[in-house]
């Protein structure tokens, strides 16, 4: 273990509310310890930023190990910054180099309006599974678990699917602000499994059409979205919803 | 006062006998009952969809952005069920006594039964709204085992059990936001209740995006919040993890039960400098194949692959050789304390042993060795066949390792330490789930009830599912059976009007002391206080001194704490000024309830209380009850104890050598 302390220069987006405009300002840390986590880095640039009677940066966490999906900074052009398969709150300073200097904005989507500093409003996502990412069961309904017996693959799919946590970055990724792999991911969950399928059909075009009317963009299968995903949640999903979306549209009434 | 309502009749019969007789509420007059559900974990997500779909009109509260995030999310080992579906021997007996015994014997036994019987709907449940448990290629659902039992009962998704349980909890929540019957409030924080006539009729809470104060008129309010073991500062919780909405209550007059439970897990990544902010948990699956040591010698300076065997120290195999590296939980964080305390410890902060996985990687690659039938094999390639097959096994969890230290796992020993993980104490509920307050329910981890002084894996989502999903929805229509008699009060009644006074003058005040100390540095220095005092281990004299430190600090904070930012807008300081001054509170009740408790038991140790060969020595003459702490005042709580009465179990002594 190496305690090494390294001097960076920050550019982070500041913004008081969604009403009023942003802009960058620039900070300077010193003497960061490489085994901080970035969000550390932050708690330690927000400290210093009370102490000189600054309003300290807002931004997005909570769990801290890269599951809750609620941290999301955008880190030199890039969602959750420059580690593959990683979230903000995971990404750690032995990432960067002294002397460096970090940009960091939040989420840009029309969908996403910014909130304040770093935190962006992610409610369309929720809107978007009101639309139809469940399985229509009241508590009491269920029989036994094992009377209705899955294959272990589509199972399996099924929870590499599930594993989304919704954190965004795939739209922020994304050309357009496409939700495509997010919304994909939750119709690949359900319409893998048996309890998925009396809804079907229903659930994939209720929820493309919230996607539509919360703003997101079009898919042009760039793969951004893929690329950055801190669960590598795969472009197949799209593939997949494509298809449920294709098939849905032909037999709907 | 403490009326714990446990039903007459057999065990085994009081659920049903319960659920036979208890009020009901027909469904035109449900639609006119409000429910307010605090927090939207586990047991409120699945609390706020079960009651949704009955027709209660449900208002849902949740400081993140979202309902999904709440910190159930991050639970990995799985959820225990008495399905029996190995043929093994499980049955809800044996679900019940384990539970029971693993919380040493500090559990109320008509509630831990309860637990068990709901256990396996909990799963049917599940499963039909698609949560995609581990499957085994017939297809049928998997089985893992987990410490303290002896049968193969806990289902789970991979590593994420907890979070795809929340999302199937989270899309029952959206599905009924959609169908008009939960109104969902994210971004708010609960900040008090409002209570008239001796009865909750609502809340204030504040909307963190604009900071505007809003009051919300409930028949019944349920505080689904969580644990409270952020008190520590650095602790396995999410960062927002708070005891706000149960320390409101508590204030009101709700009992607080068993403080000073907490559980201590032992496979944590050791803190590496003053600016964690939070530790990270390794599975404790992971003991399974680990070996955990310490140099034997005083002031070694080599590295770990440079200490020959016979110069290691694998303390908890020399210590309990029956269970070895499998003792519980309890026993393993204070045999890992014991040795760092004694100088022994490792890294840079000497606060840490290793968990060595060198000697599993051999013994599975000569395992693949004789499977393969390969012979004149060198040991370089024994150990790149073991590599893989650990790989395989625990590649997430190395992975993660490395992620947060830097170090391959593979190659150098793990360094773990303890962590705060769970609390066993908190809101005092009846058989009802009730608190001690009118119409005021806690649910999860929020309340004391199931289990006693230590907590058994898989058991968290468990409870948090079994109380959203199958006892509340019974057991609040015992109560607001008579509410329908009454008029809902508007939110212009001087309750409400006096209740937010009362919030909107505290953070007047917080914001308004301009001192020079930051949140932060408050909530640092309190969890150094509950860590080195109030932690795996426990004196009077340390727990003496602690209360004092304590109220310093409280004065301290109130006239010298710094709050930046505005009063009506986002400001996550003064969200986090709000919480800190809860937790110093909290504190100082913990450590008197530690220090009250004279006896050792579960999470709860005092060095006082051990047996010669430093094991936990119960008192059940004097100590065989719940401590439900009633508040009376600054720095003032009346203890009021609630016997526990064992009449199907017959509490023993644990051995784990």
């Amino acid at each position: 273990m190496e305690h090494k302390g390294i001097n960076l220069t920050l550019k982070v987006w500041r913004q008081q509310n969604t009403n009023t405009a942003g802009e960058f300002v620039t900070y300077q840390v010193k003497d960061i310890s490489q085994e901080m986590s970035f969000l550390e880095m932050f708690d330690v640039l927000n400290e210093q930023l009370i102490q000189e009677d600054k309003e300290p940066i807002a931004f997005d966490h909570d769990c801290r190990e890269g599951i809750c999906g609620m941290c999301s900074m955008y880190i030199d052009g890039k969602p959750h910054g420059p580690w593959q398969a990683n979230t903000t709150c995971q990404l750690h300073m032995r990432a960067f180099n002294d002397g460096d200097t970090i940009t960091v904005e939040p989420w840009r989507a029309q969908a996403f309006p910014v909130l304040k500093d770093l935190v962006v409003d992610r409610t369309s996502f929720d809107r978007i599974i009101q639309a139809g990412g469940y399985v229509s069961v009241n508590t009491g309904n269920a029989v036994d678990g094992n009377s209705l017996p899955i294959n272990k693959n589509d199972a399996d799919a099924s929870f590499a699917a599930a594993m989304c946590i919704g954190c965004g970055a795939c739209v922020a990724a994304c050309k357009n602000s496409s939700a495509m792999l997010f919304l994909s991911a939750k119709v690949s969950h359900l319409a893998l499994l048996p309890q998925g399928e009396p809804e079907r059909q229903s659930r994939v075009m209720n929820m493309v059409a919230q996607m539509d009317k919360e703003g997101f963009g079009a898919c042009t299968n760039t793969g951004a979205c893929e690329a950055t995903c801190p669960k590598e949640i795969s472009l197949s999903n799209i593939a997949r919803l494509n298809q449920e979306y294709l098939l849905a549209s032909l037999t709907s009434n | 006062m403490l009326n714990a309502k446990i039903p007459a009749g057999p065990l085994d019969d009081k659920w049903t006998d319960y659920k036979g007789h208890c009020k009901l509420v027909n469904p035109a007059n449900k639609r006119k009952l409000e429910v307010i559900v605090v927090g939207t974990g586990l047991a409120g997500a699945s609390a706020a969809a079960t009651l949704g779909e009955l027709g209660y009109k449900v208002k849902a509260f949740c400081f993140q952005d979202s309902p999904r995030r709440a910190h159930s999310i991050a639970a990995q080992g799985g959820i225990n069920a008495a399905k029996n579906y190995q043929n093994d021997g499980d049955s809800v007996f044996r679900l019940f006594y384990d539970t029971i015994k693993g919380g040493d014997y500090r559990a109320r036994e008509a509630n831990v039964h309860r637990l068990s019987e709901v256990s396996g709907n909990i799963i049917d449940q599940c499963v039909a709204q698609g949560v995609p448990f581990a499957r085994e290629y017939g297809g049928l659902l998997s089985n893992r085992s987990f410490g303290g039992t002896q049968v193969q009962r806990t289902f789970y998704a991979a590593g994420q059990t907890g979070q795809q349980l929340l999302i199937g909890a989270y899309q029952g929540l959206e599905r009924q936001v959609s169908l008009g019957n939960v109104k969902m409030y994210s971004r708010h924080e609960m900040l008090e209740i409002v209570m008239v006539d001796g009865k909750a009729q609502g809340i204030i809470a504040r909307d963190l995006i604009t900071g505007k104060l809003e009051r919300h008129f409930g028949n019944a309010v349920l505080l689904c919040t969580g644990g409270y073991g952020n008190v520590f500062y650095l602790s396995t919780n999410a960062m927002g993890s708070n005891v706000t909405a149960a320390w409101k209550a508590h204030k009101k007059g709700a009992a607080f039960a068993n403080p000073c439970f907490t559980q201590i897990h032992p496979t944590c990544i050791p803190v590496s400098g003053d600016h964690q902010s939070k530790l990270t948990l390794m599975s404790e699956s992971l003991r399974n194949d680990g070996r955990i040591w310490v140099p034997a010698k005083l002031g070694e300076t080599r590295k770990a692959t440079d200490i020959p065997e016979e110069e290691r120290d694998y303390y908890l195999e020399r210590r309990y050789p029956a269970f070895g590296n499998l003792v519980p939980r309890d026993v393993a964080s204070r045999a890992a304390k014991e040795r760092c305390d004694a100088g022994y410890g490792v890294g840079t902060s000497k606060q840490a042993v290793y968990l060595d996985y060198a000697a599993a990687i051999e013994r599975y690659g000569k395992i693949e060795v004789s499977k393969k039938g390969l012979e004149n094999v060198s040991k370089e390639e024994i150990i790149a066949l073991g590599k893989e097959v650990v790989k395989e096994k625990y590649g997430n969890l190395f992975d993660m390792y490395q992620k947060i230290t830097g170090e391959n796992p593979y190659e150098v020993p793990m360094r773990i330490y303890p962590a705060v993980h769970y609390t066993m104490g908190g809101l005092w509920v009846d058989y009802e789930l009730q608190t001690t307050l009118a119409g005021v329910y806690a649910l999860g981890e929020a309340n004391f009830s199931d289990h006693g002084a230590n907590r058994l894996g898989a058991s968290a989502l468990m409870q948090g599912l079994a109380d959203g999903y199958f006892v509340i929805p019974y057991t609040i229509g015992n109560y607001l059976a008579d509410e329908i008699y009454n008029k809902p009060i508007s939110t212009d009644h001087p309750a409400f009007v006096e209740a937010e006074k009362e919030v909107s003058d505290r953070i007047s005040t917080l914001k308004n002391i301009n001192g020079k100390q930051s949140v932060e540095s408050f909530h640092k220095r309190l969890g150094k206080i509950m860590w080195d005092k109030c932690g795996m281990a426990r004196n009077a004299q340390g727990l003496t001194e602690a209360i004092a430190e304590i109220q310093a600090l409280k004065k301290e904070f109130w006239s010298n704490v710094k709050v930046p930012g505005g009063i009506n807008e986002m400001n996550p300081e003064l969200d986090k000024a709000n919480r800190v001054a809860d937790f110093i509170e909290l504190g100082e009740l913990m450590c008197k309830d530690a220090l009250e408790r004279q006896e050792s038991c579960g999470g709860h140790f005092r060095e006082e209380y051990q047996t010669p060969e430093g094991e936990a020595l119960r008192d059940d003459a004097n100590f065989m009850y719940v401590a439900a702490w009633e508040y009376a005042g600054e720095s003032n709580w009346k203890l009021n104890k609630e016997p526990l009465v064992y009449d199907v179990i017959k509490p023993s002594q644990r051995n784990y050598k």
